[in-house]
């Protein structure tokens, strides 16, 4: 994994959330400057702000793009005790030879009388719904009846949690077998051993939301909340962030039509529980396929968590932050070419694999150091440390750990000496070319005293070899 | 193994400070967004810093690079080529094919070390460089591990044979030797080059033993006084038995000869024949297989895996490939001397010669930076059905998952996912499944890109897919108020309800401006037509207009009619209908026969009679004096057909 690029978000307070459309080629931002920008993919790459508007009178806490079947459609939920509906309209030239678009509000959603924590559109096949969450403890699911009216929206469900709720997740399942459903988290930190997490489930007979489980071991603050794709499974998955991540497994019991109604209910298994984070955990997502959650906690790290196919979770890959004040003109730039080799040991996160055991005593701030190395070499200014300050080509850098394990790379002599004599273009090695030593070789040059997924499921086939 | 758990590899976030701050963080089709903000808390409203920016994380690095799309591209007919020749020849033929498309992937990876080679010599670029060298070192690694797979996996290659294919192997790839040779013979003297010897011990280390009498005679030439010494050593060399791909010598013949040469070469060393030139009797040591002296020319050698292969030449060359496992390790530890430890791509080969399959399978996943190595060579190996052999009741697991990342990490890239379709396809647990989802999520840019989605989703029969992108496209079509494209792609979505809102914004349409849009579409909608009703009531419509353009006034007149009474016209557009009647009832001959005339009649008081809103009817002056000139008109063409078909019948 690398940064490919940075973009000067220019809000002027706090963002609290980013969101990708469908499609990847465009993104919202909110933020606590109660505005909403959104920004687009050009063909070469570059993001553009196409437009920023004030949405609410609160600090905007989360955005969410609408299946492009619905058009392009948002939804913003805010401190202001109101989520809302936006719309983007074609044409009006003057906007477009501007490149900028327009947003128009289609609906207010007033419902609540306390701050709108979480709003999510449900899977497409239900057609365009949006389920609200609140620090009350409702649960509120409308629906746009036709939808190229996007000003009406009926309040179809008001589900009463009895908790502050701080999240929402729909089951994205489109399976017959499977009934629409909601899983919602609550952060209320009152010392009682309520479940926090709390599933409902749609109720063909009775037309309504029921509570299907409760998630009793769950029993601290809550703060995000996210089902798998679900890959044509019979059973559920759903990941839980509180003051650890948590994986559940969900799977249908049998119905039992005379007892409960009709509500199906699960057998829950625990299939991970990751305390690396050290603290409170944020958010949890899931990849397009549901192979790779991500969750970010108190640590200030991203983490990246796969299972291998033998069902073992392991994490594989850190996002964190290294400290160094950003300049604010810093634009987006390439980072790709600049960075490339120094980054390439990184990539293996990619891979499911860990780096050797030198890359794990690198900072953040030597790792950047790297990076600047050949962002220099490449001639190209590196664009986001326009200061010289701290890291200046011409301080010493012998001291750092990259710097070392680049130059004694013996693995990159090896390498000149199994390539095939055509590529010795004046008959001897060109050590000249090889003289670049990147962090790969460096992790070549390292054995590996790292445990990863591949290395368990080995130390399994060999008991199964014994 | 005893692994100590470690963190796994970091990206840097510039900016975002871990001490006080939290990432937020969304996934995309291929990229994650991230970006700094504080949880829990509202904002501050004093504004804080307003730099904070987005970073935009790739995952698939290599993907991305220009020089490997030809890896990415030919490996894929390769692979594909692999798929479809599935068990058809048996024994011997299925496993040279086999070897065959080993080879084949091994050519793929040479000719894209050779580009990358081209390509590090003529950039002036320094970073550059250093990235295709890097690149370059990365492809040989690999092929070096192939080669050594293909040898012992792929081929299996017997005792004897293996001894041979071990040899092409090291002198494939230790290649500095070459230009060594070549500074050599193009001195002026070569005997009396300081690197002659060396030269010759590099020949006799790598078994090329003609290579080695060739230069050995230079020097007796140079030499005459010591001319015997150099014609036994020839001799010896000359004589050496060297096992034969051919099965006309049998393993026991072979190891007799071997072992009589043997004796007469340890029978010279005793008698000091070469005790006056040492090089000689190092050479003669080293056909007597000493370690000792074979472990002199480590320098020269380079890597342990060359002093196995020439110790086993010399001391073991019927070899059997089980037993590799002790001559490996063996030679490993006396190489490296506990000087250093070994390295990853010591290990990897090291478990190739152990034949621990899933241990180089592990080890390649671990250093090599993409998934492309690991994907195909587990692939080839579970066509040559080793995974199974190994009973390890998830080999063909493992195939289906580093297939799904290998393509998962193509589909991210914006035209190599049409690569990683054909390799969901070969995944027959989650193939299908991993396709729809990443397929969706393709930005349908322009109708080109969605019409060629679009086709891959129908060869598959994913209805699904086609729906939804089919919809996308209609939608993005209306907001754009290209409404014959919008038309046409929710009829192939065979989405109803949109096809009826699409055809009344058409008749919306010509209401406020008089004509159609999209002629050609319309005209030509053939059985979709039936799509919906608004779209039939369209599709007629229109066919109406035309027969009347066409003046077939009967014909049109029949249509009309039908439109109203059979209930295809939607009851706000019956006014327009009746209005088209007007000049048909005004024409010179008699259109609408007396009963069609009546129909009309009643279609008009239903209309009237039948709108709850009547007041509209009498209060706009424009609507009235229309109903009152239809009702004249009606009248008129009442009296007139009442008269005409009165006269027919008379007649």
């Amino acid at each position: 994994m690398f940064v490919a690029r940075s973009i000067a978000a220019d809000h002027r307070d706090l963002i609290h959330d980013v969101s990708f459309d469908f499609h990847g080629r465009r993104m919202a931002t909110c933020s606590s400057d109660q505005s909403v920008k959104v920004w687009d993919k050009s063909e070469n790459g570059d993001w553009h702000c196409t437009a920023s508007w004030k949405t609410h009178s609160g600090s905007v806490w989360r955005v969410t793009w609408a299946h492009p079947e619905f058009g392009q459609v948002l939804a913003s939920c805010s401190f202001d005790r109101t989520a809302a509906v936006w719309e983007e309209i074609v044409g009006e030239s003057n906007d477009k030879l501007r490149g900028q678009s327009h947003w128009v509000k289609r609906t207010t959603l007033v419902d609540s009388r306390t701050s709108v924590t979480d709003v999510k559109f449900a899977p497409k096949h239900m057609g365009l719904m949006l389920a609200t969450c609140s620090a009350d403890g409702v649960v509120r699911i409308y629906e746009a009846p036709d939808v190229m009216n996007l000003s009406q929206w009926s309040l179809q469900h008001e589900i009463s949690c009895k908790l502050s709720c701080s999240c929402i997740s729909w089951n994205p399942s489109s399976s017959r077998a499977h009934s629409p459903m909601i899983a919602v988290g609550s952060d209320d930190n009152s010392p009682n051993i309520l479940a926090k997490v709390q599933i409902y489930e749609y109720n063909e007979n009775t037309r309504k939301y029921a509570k299907a489980e409760a998630l009793m071991t769950v029993s601290d603050p809550v703060h995000d909340i996210a089902f798998a794709p679900n890959l044509g499974r019979s059973f559920h998955i759903l990941a839980v962030a509180t003051k650890d991540v948590r994986i559940f497994t969900l799977k249908p019991l049998r119905k039992e039509l005379t007892s409960s109604g009709g509500l199906t209910k699960f057998e829950i298994h625990i299939v991970a529980q990751f305390d690396n984070h050290n603290s409170q955990v944020w958010r949890v997502s899931w990849n397009i396929t549901g192979t790779v959650l991500a969750s970010s906690g108190d640590d200030g790290c991203v983490r990246l968590w796969k299972a291998n196919y033998m069902d073992n979770w392991k994490c594989t890959g850190i996002l964190k932050g290294n400290g160094s004040p950003v300049n604010g003109s810093s634009q987006q730039g390439i980072f790709n070419a600049s960075l490339g080799s120094a980054n390439t040991s990184l990539q293996n996160s990619l891979n499911g694999s860990s780096a050797s055991r030198a890359d794990t005593k690198l900072t953040g701030v030597t790792l950047v150091f790297c990076c600047l190395l050949h962002a220099h070499r490449n001639g190209k200014r590196s664009p986001f440390s326009p200061s010289p300050a701290p890291f200046d080509l011409s301080q010493d850098t012998s001291s750092l750990l990259t710097t070392k394990y680049c130059s004694q790379s013996l693995f990159k002599t090896r390498c000149v000496r199994f390539l095939p004599a055509q590529f010795d273009t004046d008959g001897t090695p060109d050590r000249k070319i090889f003289g670049e030593a990147s962090c790969l070789e460096k992790t070549i040059n390292n054995p590996p005293k790292t445990q990863n997924f591949h290395q368990n499921i080995f130390l399994k086939a060999c008991k199964i070899k014994r | 193994m005893d692994e100590p758990d470690t963190e796994p590899p970091l990206v840097v976030v510039p900016g975002a400070d871990p001490s006080a701050r939290q990432l937020c963080f969304a996934w995309g089709p291929a990229e994650v967004l991230v970006c700094e903000t504080l949880f829990g808390r509202a904002g501050t409203g004093d504004g804080a810093p307003s730099s904070s920016c987005v970073f935009v994380v790739r995952r698939d690095q290599d993907i991305y690079i220009q020089t490997l799309r030809k890896l990415f591209n030919e490996s894929h007919g390769i692979f594909m080529g692999l798929q479809r020749s599935e068990e058809e020849l048996a024994g011997k033929s299925r496993k040279a094919q086999l070897v065959q498309v080993s080879k084949n992937y091994r050519s793929v990876i040479r000719a894209c070390m050779e580009d990358m080679h081209q390509a590090a010599v003529s950039t002036q670029d320094p970073a550059l460089q250093g990235q295709y060298s890097t690149q370059v070192s990365i492809l040989s690694a690999m092929e070096l591990i192939w080669n050594l797979c293909e040898i012992l996996f792929v081929e299996s290659a017997t005792a004897g044979p293996l001894l041979l294919r071990l040899l092409d192997w090291v002198r494939l790839h230790v290649c500095d030797v070459d230009s060594m040779v070549r500074e050599v013979l193009s001195s002026e003297s070569p005997s009396k080059h300081k690197l002659f010897w060396n030269v010759v011990d590099v020949f006799v280390l790598q078994g090329r033993m003609d290579e080695a009498r060739h230069l050995l005679s230079k020097e007796a030439s140079a030499n005459p006084t010591s001319m015997n010494m150099y014609k036994i050593l020839d001799d010896l060399m000359k004589k050496m038995p060297v096992p034969s791909l051919s099965n006309t010598q049998t393993l026991t013949e072979l190891e007799l000869k071997w072992q009589h040469w043997h004796e007469e070469c340890q029978r010279y060393l005793q008698d000091g024949t070469f005790a006056s030139n040492p090089h000689m009797e190092s050479i003669c040591k080293i056909l007597l297989g000493d370690e000792d002296a074979i472990l002199e020319k480590k320098e020269l050698m380079t890597t342990w895996y060359h002093f196995l292969v020439t110790r086993l030449l010399y001391s073991h060359p019927t070899v059997k490939p089980l037993e590799l496992r002790f001559y490996a390790q063996s030679s490993m530890d006396l190489f490296l001397g506990g000087e250093s430890s070994p390295e990853p791509l010591d290990m990897i080969l090291m478990a190739a010669f152990e034949f621990e399959m899933h241990q180089v399978i592990k080890e390649c996943s671990i250093v090599l930076s993409n998934w492309w190595f690991v994907a195909h060579l587990t692939d080839l190996l579970d066509h040559c059905k080793l995974l199974q052999s190994h009973n390890l009741y998830f080999g063909s697991n493992m195939r289906e998952f580093l297939l799904l990342e290998y393509a998962s990490g193509l589909f991210s890239h914006h035209s190599l996912w049409q690569l990683g379709v054909d390799y969901f396809d070969h995944c027959p647990e989650y193939g299908r499944v991993y396709l729809e989802l990443h397929i969706e999520r393709i930005p349908l840019s322009t109708e080109q890109k969605a019409l060629k989605v679009l086709r891959i989703c129908e060869q598959r029969q994913m209805h699904e897919q086609v729906r939804s992108i089919c919809k996308i496209m209609a939608m993005k079509a209306l907001r754009n108020n290209r409404l014959g494209s919008a038309l046409s792609w929710s009829i192939r979505a065979k989405d109803a309800a949109f096809a009826t809102l699409i055809s009344d914004r058409f008749l919306k349409d010509y209401s406020e401006r008089g004509c159609f849009s999209d002629l050609d579409l319309i005209d030509n909608l053939g059985p979709s037509m039936l799509l919906s009703d608004r779209l039939t009531f369209l599709g007629k419509y229109r066919e109406f207009h035309r027969l009347y353009g066409e003046k077939r006034f009967p014909e049109a007149a029949r249509l009309l009619l039908t439109l109203m009474t059979a209930h295809i016209a939607p009851c706000s557009f019956w006014m327009t209908l009746l209005t088209d009647a007007l000049p048909l009832l005004e024409q010179k001959e008699v259109i609408f026969s007396a009963e069609q005339t009546y129909e009309l009649m009643r279609c008009l008081e239903d209309l009237t009679a039948g709108n709850p809103d009547k007041q509209k009817f009498q209060e706009d002056d424009i609507e009235t004096t229309k109903v009152e000139m239809l009702r004249l008109a009606l009248a008129r063409n009442l009296a007139r057909v009442i008269v005409k078909e009165g006269t027919v019948e008379g007649s």
